[in-house]
């Protein structure tokens, strides 16, 4: 099975694990990740104004690629997961969106929504299943108490996003179970990290980070995993006394398939 | 009959958020909700007010839509479908789309960047600090 895959900006430069051990992971379970040529940055953040069209262009013509491959479009960055999944929605959704992107940019056949975009984890939740993967696990993590950092982006606004319930999601619990580790619930989980405000702001976004690690750690997780490279970040450049590791989904996939050396 | 200025104003705003701060009931939710809420001046929940009074100055030169993180924890949680970070996301877009208006400068980036700064925080910041 093959699908589009769009990587974005972080995942060839800073996040460069993200991408490696997921598409290791891929093949490990039976599908492969086809890099999108030629794709353009989705912008990281997805454009409310109803009037904005130029930056949701980016991700219209990746969507239109993926169209005319046949194939649905994964990501793994939350951001591009967001931007991606909204903007296709727009394009499904809002006639004026619609409209004025297609006259822009012209393709044979106007694009109206057609791509399916899914999160990789949606794809081993609803393509390869929970139970598939565990039989594939060579490697369980057991004795892991692991923390799911959902952040924002992936689950927001859940009637567009459509990743699972906003305020009580359980994909990346369920996809920690699989890997033979526990899952560990805490209130924090789906609050945001502080985002892009660190770059002018850092002070609060260590505020931020000291109550997800101090809230994670103290229902018992030894470690966190995030599928967004900003998080990633923000929580590493945390002062907290109760910081632990933080790793990529993907890392503890691949080293659950026994895929990670040589990935 | 002509709109004045500032019923021109209040319909942009209403325009490009796409939302109806006359639904806003004040409940507060938005506000409990938000990550943010200490460093803002205005709050999220009197975002609808201050623009049904009609009171877009003190908005506009308030650094609160610069503080928004963008979570969409508000826009989840209204229960009257407002979703007032889309009115915060207005009012940050009439004053970065004004001339003079950005909250970044490209000369401030140098100085910003570490060495495993990811792309995702420098793309992010120029599209919620610039127009």
């Amino acid at each position: 099975m093959k699908y589009s895959y769009y990587p974005g900006c972080t995942l060839k430069n800073k996040a460069q694990d993200l991408d490696k051990y997921a598409r290791s992971s891929a093949l490990a379970l039976g599908f492969e990740l086809v890099e999108i040529p030629e794709w353009q940055c989705c912008g990281g953040v997805y454009p409310l104004g109803s009037d904005e069209i130029a930056t949701k262009l980016s991700s219209v013509r990746a969507l239109n690629y993926a169209k005319e491959q046949g194939q649905d479009l994964i990501t793994l960055c939350s951001a591009c997961h967001h931007v991606l999944k909204r903007v296709n929605d727009d394009m499904k959704n809002v006639e004026d969106i619609r409209t004025r992107a297609n006259n822009y940019c012209g393709f044979e056949e106007a694009y109206a929504g057609e791509t399916k975009v899914l999160h990789f984890l949606e794809v081993l939740r609803d393509v390869i299943g929970f139970d598939e993967l565990a039989k594939k696990v060579v490697n369980p993590l057991e004795g892991k108490k692991i923390g799911a950092y959902y952040g924002c982006l992936t689950l927001r606004p859940g009637k567009i996003l459509d990743f699972d319930d906003p305020e009580n999601p359980k994909i990346m619990e369920d996809f920690i179970r699989a890997l033979g580790a526990e899952p560990v619930i805490y209130s924090m989980r789906n609050e945001c990290c502080g985002g892009y405000t660190s770059l002018k702001d850092p002070e609060f976004t260590k505020q931020r980070t000291e109550q997800i690690f101090d809230d994670s750690t103290g229902f018992g997780a030894d470690c966190l995993i995030t599928a967004c490279p900003l998080c990633m970040f923000n929580l590493n450049k945390s002062d907290a006394k109760t910081k632990v590791p933080v790793y990529y989904f993907t890392e503890l996939l691949a080293e659950a398939l026994g895929v990670k050396e040589g990935a | 009959m002509s709109m004045t200025e500032l019923e021109k104003k209040i319909e942009l705003i209403k325009e490009i958020s796409g939302s109806d701060p006359y639904k806003c009931m004040r409940c507060g939710k938005c506000t409990a909700s938000c990550p943010a809420y200490s460093e803002m001046d205005i709050k999220p929940h009197q975002f609808a007010s201050y623009i049904i009074r009609g009171d877009l100055d003190e908005l506009v030169e308030s650094k609160a839509a610069w503080k928004c993180l963008g979570c969409f924890a508000c826009i989840e949680r209204c229960p009257r479908d407002v979703q007032p970070g889309k009115l915060v996301d207005a009012t940050r877009q009439i004053v970065a789309r004004q001339r003079g208006g950005d909250y970044l400068q490209p000369e401030e980036v140098p100085e910003l960047l570490t060495e495993d700064l990811p792309q995702q925080l420098l793309v992010s910041a120029f599209r919620r600090y610039r127009r």
